[in-house]
């Protein structure tokens, strides 16, 4: 191995360095409009409008404060986390259920169940939308955060049955197995041994669910439409598009910032796990 | 992931005893196989039969429901939704518009996955075994960071993503013609999303630019998970980096790369969200118009909620059509080679 490396020294810097430039180059592609978004909304539009390149003057959050209180981004703030919440919670706990029954025992159907939650998975959300938006409304739900939240659960449940039925079915067959000899139920084998074992699981797919329902933008979009009841992305399109005429920009970029923080905040802790999750899941 | 050993293990002598059956729990006698027996079907009704119902109300009967309104020229708002059989999809046919996005989505899917994964598959290789060739095949150094950066569109808001490319590309303010101004490139500044010849190209950018992180770190992991042995003996024999890339370490990644590519499909046929916010008429000329926002243009504004679910079962058929071509092709390539 030495003798390659004795004459090729000098290539292998060449390479290391062009290796070292290509990864530097896509970096900057992703870091820069990011930059430039938090340095815009510290900007004041006329600044905004005068030059993409300027720095602000003046370093202030009012374009934060603006943001807030004119734009309402408080009250779509609360809204996403409450029906993000609520429709994590649903999921993570049906979705559980569900993966432990699918992955560990055997019932008359189980192959139907299980095409029928890939289906659900692959079928474009835009086929379903349509009817969804009258069942909604013959449940009264329509236009409520209760309704939203029933929606962001069983939209994301197959998601959360599919990753976590591999993860049950890779627990040892033995611990279900001694804790029966032990004397405990189904139940209690559930909630307090299988659960418990998949937690890194249970973890990793919660981070997935949460950015994917933070994000979501079409099913509030068509089965939300009261603008008090607005959630954060829904929120930011409708001020964005009131924009055009006399738009704020600078309070405009702040909003964006403010939306992407929290997913910052969950990605910066979660950082390693969410990257292996991805791949855990994936790679299956 | 590795739980750690729980203590209740009892697997000591495992090799002596005959592997259990399939079913998880062991036959306990007499009571208690009966509890064991009410336990597990009472969790069976919680667990599994109570949410799936609501899956099933929810879910999958919409989609059942979408593909009769599909033969219906229903409204959306009228009591009546009459038969018509499948004038919808004859109506689609010559639907210049519709025509139009079915093309614009079938363009997304040939071209956002070929740069998404393509990129995403150079900068994985670059993190991986782009480092030092002497001693031990490595990584770049910085490698975490790299990975890092990269995934951190993946986590960003469709439509945070959107607003602040709208803005890069705005003509006057953007980021964009900025910098080309400020290196005297001011003649390739553009109207980038206002001219029907720019205005697909700049939203698959942004599209790629959104995607490449995920995908990269899938890649990374899927190439760690390789043998270190395979490599090096690779190296030994000579290859290069290219090399390694292409014919050593592609091969092997086959299963994931296809996963990779059937999800990437899936969201470009769907691309609802970036093409619905940097575009939201469906561009100059309908020239980023594609089915999803086709749809909702057809259902929501202008009220043809049959028409719109016909077009939402074309779009289902495409995406079957793509995901079953490509389980076909994964099939012939499995059994062709060694």
């Amino acid at each position: 191995m030495s003798v390659i490396a004795g004459t090729s020294t000098r290539r292998e810097h060449g390479a290391t360095a062009a290796s070292h430039l290509a990864l530097w180059g896509w970096s900057l592609v992703v870091v820069v409009p990011l930059i430039w978004t938090v340095l815009s909304s510290f900007k004041t539009t006329s600044e905004i409008l005068d030059s993409p390149l300027s720095l602000p003057a003046h370093w202030s959050f009012d374009n934060y404060i603006n943001a807030w209180a004119i734009a309402g981004i408080g009250g779509y703030f609360l809204n996403s986390v409450i029906v993000v919440t609520g429709g994590l919670v649903l999921t993570m706990t049906f979705g559980s259920m569900t993966a432990y029954v699918i992955a560990r025992f055997e019932f008359p159907g189980r192959g139907l169940v299980r095409a029928l939650i890939l289906g659900g998975m692959t079928f474009p959300l835009f086929l379903a939308v349509v009817p969804l938006f009258f069942i909604l409304q013959q449940l009264g739900l329509l236009n409520s955060l209760p309704g939203l939240i029933v929606v962001y659960g069983v939209f994301s449940y197959p998601f959360t049955v599919f990753f976590l039925s591999s993860f049950f079915a890779d627990l040892p067959r033995e611990v279900a197995e001694a804790a029966a000899i032990d004397g405990a139920g189904e139940w209690r084998t559930f909630f307090q041994v299988m659960l418990p074992m998949s937690a890194p699981g249970l973890a990793a797919v919660a981070l997935l669910n949460f950015v994917g329902l933070w994000n979501q933008y079409l099913l509030p979009l068509v089965l939300n439409t009261d603008q008090t009841k607005f959630v954060l992305t829904q929120g930011m399109a409708s001020f964005a598009s009131q924009a055009g005429y006399s738009v704020d920009f600078g309070a405009l970029f702040a909003g964006a910032v403010m939306t992407v923080l929290p997913v910052l905040v969950v990605y910066v802790i979660f950082q390693r796990r969410l990257q292996e999750s991805v791949t855990q899941g994936s790679i299956k | 992931m590795a739980p750690s050993a729980p203590p209740l293990s009892v697997g000591a002598d495992q090799e002596s005893r005959p592997q259990p059956s399939a079913r998880p729990v062991v036959q306990t006698p007499g009571s208690g196989r009966a509890r064991q027996g009410r336990g597990r079907l009472s969790l069976i009704l919680v667990f599994l039969v109570l949410p799936f119902s609501v899956y099933l109300a929810l879910v999958v009967y919409p989609f059942v429901q979408s593909a009769w309104y599909s033969m219906t020229s229903w409204s959306g708002f009228s009591p009546d939704q009459p038969f018509i059989g499948l004038e919808n999809y004859v109506t689609l046919l010559s639907d210049d518009r519709f025509r139009q996005a079915v093309g614009n989505s079938l363009l997304l899917l040939v071209i956002v996955p070929i740069f998404t994964l393509g990129s995403a598959y150079a900068l994985a290789c670059l993190v991986t075994f782009g480092g030092r060739s002497v001693g031990n095949v490595q990584g770049i150094a910085g490698s975490r960071f790299y990975s890092t950066v990269s995934f951190f569109p993946y986590v960003i808001p469709a439509i945070v993503i959107a607003l602040m490319w709208n803005q890069i590309y705005d003509p006057d303010a953007g980021l964009l013609n900025g910098l080309l101004r400020a290196v005297g490139l001011d003649r390739l500044q553009q109207v980038w999303l206002g001219d029907p010849l720019t205005a697909m190209p700049a939203s698959i950018v942004v599209m790629v630019w959104a995607l490449i992180g995920f995908y990269t770190v899938l890649f990374v992991a899927a190439l760690r998970g390789l043998p270190l042995e395979m490599f090096e003996a690779a190296r030994l024999d000579g290859a290069g980096r290219v090399r390694m890339a292409l014919a050593i370490a592609l091969p092997n990644i086959l299963t994931p790369a296809r996963g990779a590519y059937v999800y990437m499909g899936i969201a470009a046929l769907d691309a609802f969200l970036p093409m619905a916010l940097l575009n939201p008429t469906g561009g100059p000329d309908f020239s980023t118009l594609v089915i999803t926002q086709d749809i909702y243009l057809t259902a929501f504004r202008e009220g043809k909620f049959g028409l719109a679910c016909a077009m939402g079962v074309v779009l289902a058929a495409l995406t079957f059509g793509f995901a079953g071509l490509l389980a076909l092709v994964a099939r012939f390539t499995e059994r062709w080679t060694p």
